[in-house]
């Protein structure tokens, strides 16, 4: 319900300017229900018009198409007949139509100037809270009072519902609020019954033309309009440019407002805050249809899509075995990025910041092309990017993926654009569903696998598991596991908790080279370890990276260069290694074999093993790692 | 006339040239499904069964047929002329690479009659040179086809011969499924002969004088894994036993490693002396000539495995998997003496032996020795008997089919094992299969009957919540199925009404029910242990946790529920005494709803009334002002009131359930079944009423009884007795009533049953629960058919007013006639398929079956659970 009144006299002209009589009460058919507009006051002194959308709840369900966008549509249980939504605005832009245009011929220059004008929304919601709405009103001249609803006064913990009640006071042209209201009604929402087309930009802009090139929310206002289709969001800058000044240019960056001013979310907290606003960033064609198992999964990774959410394809969706974790592609106020350890170490280009999940996958990538792996496997591929860049480089011969969310995988089809790939390169790629709880002899037969972001979402308990599966069974030459690292936290600056809400644990170096130890002590590896992305003096690099590589003879002399020199290097490396950080580990370790293996190590055991010919990978990495845990008992 | 006998699984190969009546011997001797002719193949390749060109893709066709049958085990007969040795040899590698016998048939005829034959055949228009040439080639061949690795070269010579002879299946050495026991199954005795005695005797045997056999008076046959020999004091005395018991039919012997090796020894064969062997020859040199010769002609005759009971039986002496049951080559011998080895040596010199056992996944179960352990322990349904007693360990025997381990001690340690075999073995960490879930399944059910399948897609969603999301799969034991509600109700003002749910019972045939209180929470799965022990010994689970607590999608309630299930197992320790039982799965409601569920009733339920609650006054009141100026709103104004009034009712409705949990005793829990303890799917086998009174036993604050009543369907007065009381439960804001047969589900009750041994349930459904203890139901009647029967539903439930707000908006009661449009078959179809795939569950697990075969059934009610359903019924 929208209530709009005036003090202007005589008040009642407010009919004529709204083209609805005062004393009529007016019905407007909606696909929803029924608008209806009447007036409780209408005097000289005072006018008020009243516009009441009658939303029927059970015919919002029945009616409802595959591919309605708002999932709160399916539910009975839905706040669309109460608040003042995407449905209220759609109705206020139907009913009001001809005032919208500011067209009065009987009082044209009433409706041409600002008049006294109150607006009560008792129910808007608002993702942002009331400070948000003083944001988008205040700047056009609005007198705004935004109260926030508590959700249940029996249960003061709960704290406050999503919605406020909103008061507008000022002197504004009523064509122009009528469409402020027609617009910022879903931004506030943030959410919108129907898909998001292309003529929405028209709309936007028709609606938006007084007003929207000077509001300094305009980025705001036009992605969330939008429902963030980056894509008509691009499309909408450069017309808005057209009207304004350099608007473009401050819009650019696709994940600011929420993430550094209003909300502080951690960049790798992106899907998260999707997640809490409730409004499911999954992308057209994956929308589920009322099924129970992707009903469940939707709250936990519901933003699955690269393309469509935030856009510019630098987003990367892996952080798998689901589709859940995101990797903004944003790097944190920590400053992520260090161009000591990027690739192409650009000296100077410091604006430039890196993501960590670039960062994270060209590291991968390095490494796999230093063992000379050709056979690889990503174990949790997610979207495929780390698959989409290792096809990309003949030496990897074959390449597969494997992720246990369906989803994520149809995803990976698309972008890899498998039902365009030529017949060459698809004979590398193998895609497929698989858990890594569970034993699959389509792991086995490869030189290296991946577990990239991966094993942080198992639970610990579930992890011996996942190691028999990987280490016992699959045993590839060289596995590659990344994860977190939970020291490196505290450079976030709005991070509480863990980087994503779908990790099981975060670990600190210690923590995650004992378990590697403890790994390699059971099932015949050597470990080695890197840093990637900048590598803190403190609390080390963002993401840990670990180097296992079978034990087992099989593999010697695969690698040229060994010898003598990597020897010596290894032992230079493990001399170096803090004592300390060995100490630590062989004290949490377990297994009484990793603990002789540990103690033992020491150089000759390194450097025999490197002499051997079998560690030679280890200690090629070793330069840049430290050796920790030469384990396996089966030496 | 000429018999030709044939191994029942094998392959059978064809020779003759064009023209020499294979086709029509096939046909005559074999059914037409067994035979696999190259012409057919060539027809299916190019439309022509007589074009040459295709022959090669024909023969592609034809081997893989050929090899698909022969991995199904089925005897199959190639119909092609292979008159040329390339033909034959992959004909012979593919059976062999199958591990089946090969035999050939030649069928020899004149020159003139095969070329006559052709030429009557219009669709042969090929010259008699063809054939001219094949007897070329098939006359070369006879001179050497017996050293191509055929098993058998029949061969028949003319028409009148051919057309005289027989073919007889002849049943493999290793089948002997016709013996259903009971067995007493030994494991490696190695010369123990005294404990062999004892153990025995222990077992109710009787010895003859002289130790020369043995019998038993319930007329039970022993099985030996082998290795009755070599490193302990009397082999051949254990030989004397055993062959006098084979010998007189009391019991069977396959070969294990040390009779191979020693009869080879014996044989003069050049053999290392090692691991006992000495012994053996030594103690055989005193023996007489006579005894020698025998001992030596029995372990030469030993075989590699047999098939027991109808195949649900396999012993061999390493194990044996699946793909071998029954089968012959060198390499099922070896796996059967050996075991599944790699190729290297362990630490020891002993050969590192693959754990086959972990990736079986056959229904027969497979009991054999060999790797001595030191606690027998069931890997997938299969067993290993060797406890070591020659190194001072025990001698075990399985009794079969009761699965009872019986073992006595070693007298001393006769032997010094190189390998420290006491030290504790490496646990199976239970570790599952893709292929145990994956893609489209048909699990079979033993109550509800028949198999229900599941779809892949449905697998491939439940394969995501079931890998990110539920806890440990040894915790898993049970997912609750889904249930529907009655049919819609007429009732003014009602969707569900109690009538509909007692009017569907009895027009089935049930004439008690039990109405129990629906608590409105969140449903919860309590699998309890008494100690980490227990768990472990039970469950598999060694991280020192003693049981779990888990939602109905399988997800752990809290992020630790440690203190929970303690205080659970706590007050559940005087029912776990009762039954007997190291461990118990309840079923229950967790209390409050806002425990697991406040996200949700914050962003959805609190939400929306928090909108309602603050809009529709407002709204009431704007309306009131225009009716005031005289304005046609009176409608309007109404039903803004009405929905009002709703939009409080709403809240009352979801605050009810809602209450602040900061400890443990903020939390309350409702059980209301108790679905297995150990042998026992109590779930299946007892009625609610004696689930209901075990329950009450229940003495903590934290345990909340399930308030129920017992219907008599028949009694008017007691139909509306238990309606006032639906009315009363959910006029007091209760969620409502379920309202279950009160029989076991599928049955009558059982008798308690021993420990370890599976009940054979009645697959016919049976009526009411009046044999069941603790029940005061009365009989119900024959209950109609008994296919009609299990359509029932295993319990429906019957909510309240006031709740379905909750489910179908505040307002719902606005739009009753609309909403009374819905679709219950697809709802009551997946109660009923789910209950079936959760009393699956229950009953392989109470019975002890692997891992594996518990997940697979609780995996299929997760996927069923993704198939698309009104949430809201």
């Amino acid at each position: 319900m929208l209530t709009i009144s005036t003090t202007v006299r005589p008040a009642t002209d407010l009919g004529f300017l709204l083209h609805k009589h005062p004393d009529r009460v007016q019905e407007f058919g909606q696909s929803y229900g029924m608008a209806r507009v009447f007036y409780p006051e209408a005097d000289e002194e005072r006018c008020t018009a009243a516009l009441m959308l009658d939303v029927d709840p059970v015919r919002l369900v029945r009616s409802r198409g595959r591919s309605t966008p708002d999932y709160t549509l399916g539910q009975y249980v839905n706040d669309r007949p109460y608040a003042a939504s995407s449905l209220l605005a759609v109705a206020l832009g139907d009913v009001f139509r001809t005032a919208r245009t500011g067209r009065c011929d009987s009082r044209p220059e009433l409706a041409a100037g600002p008049i006294p004008l109150e607006i009560a929304l008792p129910v808007l919601p608002c993702r942002g809270g009331p400070q948000l709405a003083h944001r988008l009103f205040e700047p056009l001249g609005w007198e705004v009072e935004a109260r926030a609803v508590p959700l249940d006064e029996g249960f003061p913990e709960w704290g406050d519902s999503r919605y406020v009640g909103l008061s507008l006071r000022g002197e504004v042209r009523l064509a122009d609020a009528l469409n402020q209201l027609y617009v910022l009604l879903p931004v506030l929402d943030d959410s919108k019954h129907y898909w998001v087309a292309s003529d929405e930009v028209d709309k936007l802009i028709r609606a938006g033309e007084s007003w929207l090139a000077a509001h300094p929310e305009r980025g705001l206002i036009t992605r969330r309009y939008l429902g963030r289709r980056w894509a008509l969001t691009r499309t909408a800058f450069a017309r808005l440019a057209e009207i304004g000044d350099d608007v473009e240019e401050d819009l650019e960056p696709p994940v600011e407002e929420e993430s550094a001013e209003t909300f502080s979310v951690p960049p790798e907290e992106d899907a998260g805050a999707l997640r809490d606003e409730g409004s499911p960033a999954i992308h057209d064609e994956m929308v589920p249809d009322g099924e129970a198992a992707n009903r469940q999964a939707a709250p936990s990774d519901g933003a699955v899509d690269g393309e469509a959410v935030w856009g510019g394809g630098a987003v990367d969706r892996r952080a798998a075995p689901s589709g859940g974790a995101v990797d903004g592609a944003v790097a944190p106020s920590g400053g992520i990025a260090d161009d000591e350890v990027t690739p192409d170490g650009g000296a100077g280009d410091s604006t430039r910041k890196r993501p960590l999940n670039t960062l994270r996958r060209e590291a991968v990538v390095g490494v796999l092309e230093e063992l000379g792996a050709h056979r690889v496997i990503d174990l949790g591929c997610g979207s495929g990017q780390l698959v989409g860049a290792l096809l990309g480089r003949p030496g990897f011969t074959k390449v597969a993926g494997t992720d246990v969310s369906a989803q994520a995988l149809a995803i990976a089809a698309r972008r890899l654009k498998l039902d365009r790939m030529p017949d060459r390169q698809l004979e590398r790629l193998e895609l497929f569903q698989g858990a890594l709880t569970y034993t699959d002899d389509r792991f086995a037969g490869y030189d290296a696998a991946v577990l990239m972001e991966v094993i942080e979402h198992v639970d610990p308990s579930r992890l011996s598991a996942l190691e028999r599966v990987v280490f016992g069974t699959a045993r590839p030459v060289h596995v590659i596991v990344t994860t977190p690292n939970v020291e490196y936290n505290v450079r976030y600056d709005f991070l509480e908790g863990m980087r994503h809400s779908d990790h099981r644990f975060e670990w600190t170096r210690a923590e995650f080279q004992a378990w590697a130890a403890k790994v390699c002590g059971e099932y015949g590896y050597h470990v080695a370890f890197r840093p990637v992305g900048d590598d803190d003096p403190e609390v080390g690099s963002p993401t840990q990276m670990a180097l296992f590589s079978a034990v087992n003879a099989a593999n010697a002399g695969k690698f040229s260069g060994g010898g003598a020199e990597n020897a010596a290097r290894v032992e230079g490396t493990v001399n170096a290694a803090s004592t300390a950080r060995v100490e630590g580990v062989v004290n949490a370790a377990s297994t009484a074999r990793v603990e002789v293996a540990v103690n033992a190590t020491g150089a000759e055991d390194a450097a025999s093993a490197a002499s051997a010919g079998d560690a030679v990978s280890a200690a090629n990495v070793a330069n840049a790692g430290n050796i920790v845990g030469v384990g396996g008992g089966d030496d | 006339m000429t018999e030709i006998n044939v191994p029942e699984m094998s392959l059978v190969v064809l020779v003759g040239v064009s023209g020499s009546g294979k086709s029509t011997f096939a046909r005559k001797h074999f059914i037409p499904t067994q035979v696999v002719s190259s012409d057919f193949c060539r027809g299916l390749v190019s439309d022509d069964e007589n074009d040459q060109a295709a022959t090669s893709d024909a023969f592609d066709v034809l081997h893989y047929i050929v090899g698909t049958r022969l991995k199904r085990g089925l005897l199959t007969v190639v119909d092609a002329t292979n008159v040329q040795w390339e033909a034959r040899k992959s004909l012979i590698e593919l059976a062999k690479e199958h591990n089946v016998l090969v035999d050939a048939i030649v069928l020899d005829v004149p020159e003139e009659v095969a070329i006559a034959r052709n030429e009557d055949r219009p669709d042969r228009n090929f010259g008699p040179q063809v054939v001219r040439r094949q007897r070329k080639d098939l006359r070369r061949s006879m001179a050497k086809i017996s050293r191509d690795g055929f098993r058998r070269v029949h061969v028949l010579r003319g028409t009148e011969e051919i057309e005289a002879a027989v073919v007889v299946r002849e049943k493999s050495w290793t089948d002997r499924r016709e013996l259903t026991g009971p067995f007493d199954i030994i494991g490696d005795v190695h010369g123990c002969r005294s404990e062999l005695e004892t153990l025995l005797r222990t077992l109710g045997w009787e010895i003859a004088p002289g130790g020369t056999g043995a019998t038993h008076p319930e007329g039970r046959t022993a099985v030996f894994v082998g290795d009755l020999v070599d490193r302990g004091p009397d082999s051949p005395g254990v030989l004397r036993l055993v062959m006098g018991m084979v010998t007189a039919g009391t019991a069977l012997c396959v070969s294990g490693n040390h009779e191979q090796k020693l009869a080879r020894a014996l044989n003069g064969r050049k053999v290392k002396i090692a691991h006992g062997l000495q012994e053996s020859l030594d103690q055989l040199a005193a023996e007489p000539e006579e005894f020698r010769r025998a001992a030596l002609a029995f372990m030469d005759g030993l075989i590699s495995h047999y098939r027991l009971d109808g195949g649900k039986l396999v012993v061999a002496h390493a194990g044996l998997k699946e793909a071998y049951h029954g089968r012959a080559s060198g390499r099922v011998r070896s796996f059967a003496l050996y075991g599944d080895t790699t190729g290297e040596t362990d630490e020891y010199g002993l050969p590192v032996r693959y754990p086959w056992a972990r990736e079986y996944r056959g229904r027969a179960m497979v009991v054999y020795g060999h790797t001595p352990v030191p606690e027998t322990e069931w890997i997938n349904n299969t067993i290993c008997l060797d406890t070591g007693v020659v190194f001072g360990g025990r001698l075990t025997a399985l009794r079969y089919p009761d699965k009872e381990i019986v073992s006595v001690p070693a007298e001393k340690v006769w032997y010094e094992s190189v390998k420290p075999f006491a030290a504790p073995g490496h646990r199976d960490p239970g570790v599952l299969s893709i292929g145990d879930v994956q893609g489209a399944k048909h699990i079979e059910v033993r109550h509800g009957g028949g198999h229900i399948k599941i779809r892949k897609e449905n697998s491939a969603a439940a394969l995501e919540i079931m890998s990110r999301f539920a806890v440990d799969p040894r915790w898993l034991v049970y997912l609750p199925p889904t249930m529907a509600p009655p049919e819609t109700s007429r009732l003014d003002g009602y969707l569900e009404h109690p009538a509909e749910a007692f009017a569907e019972f009895a027009a089935a045939g049930v004439t008690r029910v039990v109405c129990e209180e629906k608590h409105m929470g969140s449903r919860a799965v309590a699998v309890l242990a008494r100690s980490p022990e227990a768990a472990a010994a039970r469950f598999g689970v060694v991280d020192g946790s003693a049981g779990a607590v888990y939602t109905r999608t399988g997800r752990p309630f809290f992020a630790d529920t440690t203190e929970l299930v303690d205080r659970l197992r706590q007050a559940c320790t005087p029912i776990m005494d009762e039954l007997g039982s190291d461990w118990i799965v309840l079923d229950c409601e967790l209390l409050p709803w806002s425990a697991k569920a406040e996200g949700l009733i914050r962003s959805q339920y609190a939400s929306v009334g928090a909108a309602a609650r603050t809009v529709l006054p407002e709204a009431v009141t704007v309306l009131e002002a225009a009716a005031g100026r005289g304005l046609d709103v009176g409608l309007l104004l109404d039903r803004t009131r009405r929905r009002s009034t709703n939009a409080a009712r709403f809240r009352d409705a979801y605050a009810r359930y809602c209450w602040p949990v900061s400890s443990l005793d903020d939390l309350r829990l409702a059980p209301f079944q108790i679905l297995a303890c150990e042998g026992r799917a109590t779930a299946v086998l007892e009625p609610h009423s004696w689930h209901l009174e075990m329950l009450s036993r229940l003495d903590d604050p934290l345990i909340v009884p399930t308030r129920h009543l017992f219907v008599d369907l028949t009694s008017e007065e007691s139909r509306d007795a238990a309606t006032a009381w639906w009315s009363g439960l959910t006029a007091e804001g209760g969620e409502g009533m379920v309202v279950k047969p009160l029989g076991p589900p599928d049955g009558r009750a059982q008798s308690p049953v021993v420990s370890g041994a599976g009940p054979e349930l009645p697959v016919e459904a049976g009526s009411g629960a009046n044999t069941g203890p603790g029940a005061n139901a009365g009989s119900d009647p024959g209950a109609g058919a008994t296919g009609q029967r299990s359509r029932v539903q295993p319990g429906v439930k019957v909510r309240g007013r006031e709740y379905l707000r909750i489910i179908y908006g505040p307002d719902y009661t606005e739009s009753l006639e609309v909403l009374r449009h819905r679709f219950l078959g697809r709802k009551r179809s997946l109660a009923l398929r789910e209950h079936a795939l959760g009393l699956e569950a229950l009953s392989r697990l109470a019975e002890g079956e692997p891992l594996w075969r518990v997940h697979e059934a609780v995996f299929a009610v997760l996927a069923l659970e993704s198939e698309p359903v009104d949430p809201r019924l």
